[in-house]
């Protein structure tokens, strides 16, 4: 079967499961029997026939499952966020045509040879930190729970962080890929030991300072997690080179842990992930988690079914989509999800290792990453692994620029890897 | 370069596998402490969600139901306001829940296994309660509590119940309060208060009171039964006989000769009584007592904290035997010394002696139909045990019905219905005169208990036409 009929066929369970979701729904609201619900599942397979028609023209190699994995994961957020409000995934699904072009747009624009954009690493560099700044600029900079996140030019709001990881990892893996000889090569001769060459190491120091100062900028844990783990695991895929890791990861602990000291709002953040229940707080800044912890405690094994549960969470359709996930599809639900997303990043992964150059590598490697950093990130949040932070549950949540910036996401991928396995074939 | 992303997956393998333990653990292993987080009002916002059933009376009088507001919750309502106040009880996310919606929470919200609830989910069925149908009498109820009010004190309590089922006909409490306000700020705490005399308390169930005189008739039963005596047998009444080595007066100081046990309950002559009482002794009386129900909760359907027990209480207010050292015997047997009762316990003193000498199990709810209608609880009368032989209880049947027809108790006969019982008046303040004014009765259809708390009259009196009135209502 060709990779094209695999993925046709493996988009069924996606609609089965959205058409089943909204049927759930209505029934369980006791609504009139609508056939609301086949409607929208239809219109939701509709756009997941059009994508998938867009790929068969365009990267008729790719990766056959990629994409079935994110329209599971995009019908299963559609259908919690109908739940939670109609009117909002009426809009998601505006995001999901929405997204679906700007994903044609990418893979027509670098169908011809994406390493084009290697050529641009530095501007797309600059780019990314433009927009990481953004929301701290005059005017255009919007505050929410005390930190920098997004932007609102006139009636456009959008989250830069979302696109800016994009770029971030397009520009390490380009930077990563130019210098991986000499760091491998200089370092070793640097006294055995595994620092890199004192020639690279300014670029590199470069890189921690600047997670440190969107830590320390735009006041959140989470988006500077995110950026730096990326750069760890390309930086970690490109050397092998373990002894990287674990001094960045102990340079960004020592950072991170200089710069908290100075920004009470990420020492509320951590006063709460050890302590949400304290009196002092447990209504006002430990509000959120503690609500997502109930939330989380009611679902039990199996969860209270869809629409079941009493929404209590603030923000329980982008921060804490979790929480309800986990209350009303149980820990069974909960498991699934972070199975879809474990197997779509194993089919990154795995393109990453077909892939036949360094660059095409490094990318696909650097997006699964950042893609399961961001998922590990929002949910080790609202699970207290780590403190919770405004990052969106990839595809999933609620909200035009994830969504836009997460189908760009799909789309490299599936250039890396539809350049890949046709190399793969026509090389055997 | 594919030894390091082969290692990554495994990080990303690692890192998904810390997010499911942790999330095993919130969810399932951590859920209860979580859920007794006082933070966590997850569990009241859910039952507002819940249509709780209706209670109605039999002729189909609806005394609470839930309404849906406009938010999507329901909030209880009380359209008989405080005339079932006590026995039902209220149910408010905030305050909680006492009396009979406290008692058949489970039925009223339809809890059901999670496995049931899991399957009712998926084929989309709400949670919905099951319909209550009680036993009370609206009717007798509302003259029960009419009269109560009407009482110089305008406290009191009455209790009547079926005789051979034990369906609980009456159970009212003056002061009342109307449910429908308990939620309001401040209400509660008002109602709860002393200095308002405690409207919240459930005096007929959850009061404990001096019986007096009606107390006699548990005397009489173990006088009878145990074949010491027979209502013909001849006893002194003289007065300020010694009790326990203190004299003991008998009412206005009447001095009685030699008299039958018939004409000593009919005249309630204190001396006889106490000197039958420490005639029988600490341990048969002991024995009778608790054949009655005395010393343990009442069998009915109502939350076990409000149902405190009747029987004879020391200093410190705990419940010892009739047996023991420290009991007057002869004081317990005529209801005083440190006896304390509820109305509901008096009732079914009566309710056993009319029904032949079997004691019943009261009950308040008669069925409870499920929302498809099906009928998912009928009431079955239990027999709680047989206190006495037929005998005995047709003895001492007549006795009583001759204190209604000579003796204390002519205030509560009837036109056409014969009805039998005891007075009973008990000082609670001696200097002030104050009495807890007592009449227990039956007749062949329905026993009674009605108890005027504190005031300056007395149980032939005060609480008899009381009863007579609830009696007319249910037999007549």
């Amino acid at each position: 079967m060709s990779p094209r009929n695999r993925e046709l066929l493996a988009l069924v369970p996606a609609s089965m499961l959205v058409t089943a979701g909204f049927a759930a729904i209505f029934i369980g609201r006791a609504d009139v029997v609508s056939d609301l619900s086949f409607t929208y599942g239809l219109i939701f397979l509709g756009i997941c026939v059009a994508t998938h028609i867009v790929i068969r023209f365009t990267l008729p190699d790719a990766d056959p499952y990629l994409f079935p994995l994110v329209a599971l994961l995009a019908c299963f957020g559609l259908v919690v966020i109908f739940r939670l409000d109609e009117d909002k995934a009426i809009s998601q699904a505006g995001w999901f045509v929405a997204g679906l072009v700007l994903f044609s747009a990418t893979i027509i624009a670098l169908r011809k040879d994406f390493r084009v954009l290697e050529q641009y690493r530095y501007l797309i560099a600059f780019g990314s930190l433009l927009l990481l700044v953004m929301p701290r600029m005059p005017l255009i900079g919007v505050e929410t729970n005390e930190a920098y996140l997004g932007v609102a030019i006139g009636p456009l709001a959008f989250q830069p962080a979302e696109f800016a990881k994009l770029g971030i990892v397009v520009f390490l893996a380009a930077y990563l890929r130019e210098h991986r000889d000499v760091l491998i090569l200089d370092s070793r001769r640097f006294l055995g030991i595994t620092f890199p060459p004192l020639k690279h190491f300014g670029p590199l120091l470069l890189i921690w300072v600047t997670a440190l100062f969107l830590l320390f900028f735009i006041r959140d844990i989470g988006s500077s997690l995110m950026f730096f783990g990326a750069f760890l695991a390309i930086l970690y895929v490109a050397t092998n080179r373990v002894g990287f890791v674990v001094v960045g990861m102990a340079a960004f602990a020592a950072g991170a842990f200089v710069v908290a000291q100075g920004v009470p709002h990420i020492q509320n953040r951590v006063d709460v992930w050890l302590d949400p229940f304290n009196p002092a707080w447990v209504e006002d800044k430990g509000f959120q988690v503690a609500q997502g912890m109930f939330a989380q405690a009611d679902g039990g094994l199996f969860g209270t079914g869809f629409g079941g549960s009493i929404i209590l969470t603030p923000l329980p359709d982008t921060d804490l989509i979790y929480a309800v996930i986990v209350n009303e599809l149980g820990l069974m639900g909960a498991c699934g999800l972070i199975l879809v997303y474990l197997l779509l990043v194993a089919r990154g992964l795995k393109t990453a290792m077909i892939a036949r150059d360094s660059f095409s590598t490094l990318l696909a490697a650097g997006l699964s990453a950042v893609l399961a950093l961001q998922v590990f990130v929002i949910i080790g949040g609202v699970t207290r692994v780590i403190p919770l932070t405004g990052v969106t549950l990839p595809f999933v949540s609620y909200g035009g620029s994830s969504v836009l910036a997460n189908f760009v996401l799909l789309a490299l991928l599936l250039l890396v890897s539809d350049r890949a396995r046709r190399e793969a074939v026509t090389t055997r | 370069m594919k030894t390091p992303i082969l290692k990554l997956y495994g990080t990303v393998v690692l890192l998904f596998g810390v997010l499911m333990g942790f999330t095993s653990y919130w969810s399932v292993f951590a859920a209860d402490g979580l859920r007794d987080q006082t933070a966590n009002r997850r569990d009241e916002l859910q039952e507002q969600r819940i249509k709780r059933g209706t209670i109605k009376t039999a002729d189909g009088t609806v005394i609470a139901r839930s309404r849906k507001r406009d938010d999507e919750t329901y909030r209880r309502q009380y359209p008989q306001g405080e005339l079932f106040g006590h026995p039902i009880g209220y149910a408010f996310a905030s305050i909680g829940s006492s009396g009979l919606e406290a008692f058949y929470d489970d039925r009223l919200v339809g809890r059901r296994t999670e496995l049931v609830t899991t399957f009712e989910s998926l084929i989309g069925r709400e949670q919905e309660g099951q319909d209550l149908e009680i036993t009370l009498d609206g009717e007798a109820q509302q003259i029960a509590t009419d009269a109560l009010k009407a009482t110089e004190s305008a406290k009191g309590a009455a209790v009547a119940m079926d005789l051979e089922t034990g369906a609980v006909r009456v159970m009212a409490s003056v002061p009342g309060f109307d449910p429908n306000d308990l939620d309001k700020p401040g209400v509660f705490g008002k109602l709860s208060s002393d200095d308002d005399d405690t409207p919240i308390f459930n005096r007929a169930a959850q009061g404990l009171f001096p019986p007096g005189s009606t107390f006699k008739t548990v005397t009489a039963t173990a006088a009878l039964d145990t074949g010491e005596y027979t209502p013909d047998t001849t006893v002194s009444g003289a007065n300020g006989k010694p009790i326990s080595g203190v004299p003991l007066q008998n009412a206005g100081g009447a001095d009685f000769g030699p008299i039958t046990l018939t004409e000593a309950l009919t005249g309630s002559v204190n001396t006889v009584w106490a000197e039958v009482g420490e005639d029988l002794g600490g341990e048969t009386m002991n024995e009778y007592m608790e054949r009655f129900g005395f010393n343990a909760a009442p069998p009915i359907d109502l939350p076990a904290s409000q149902l405190p027990r009747s029987g004879i209480r020391d200093g410190k207010g705990k419940l010892i035997e009739a047996s023991a050292a420290s009991v007057d015997v002869g004081r317990t047997a005529i209801g005083q010394a440190a006896l304390l009762v509820s109305p509901l316990q008096m009732a079914t003193v009566a309710q056993t002696i009319g029904n032949g000498g079997v004691r019943m199990e009261p009950y308040l709810l008669e069925a409870a139909v499920d929302t498809d209608g099906r009928t998912a609880f009928k009431a079955e009368p239990e027999r709680a045990e047989r206190v006495m032989s037929e005998e005995t209880a047709a003895a001492l049947g007549e006795m009583m019905r001759n204190v209604v027809r000579e003796g204390t108790g002519t205030a509560a006969a009837l036109e056409g219905v014969e009805v039998a019982g005891k007075t009973g008046t008990a000082e609670v303040d001696v200097a002030g005169g104050i009495n807890d004014a007592w009449f227990i009765g039956f007749t062949d259809r329905t026993a009674v208990a009605v108890m005027v708390e504190r005031v300056a009259s007395q149980g032939g009196i005060a609480a008899a036409p009381i009863a007579k009135s609830i009696l007319e209502r249910l037999d007549g």
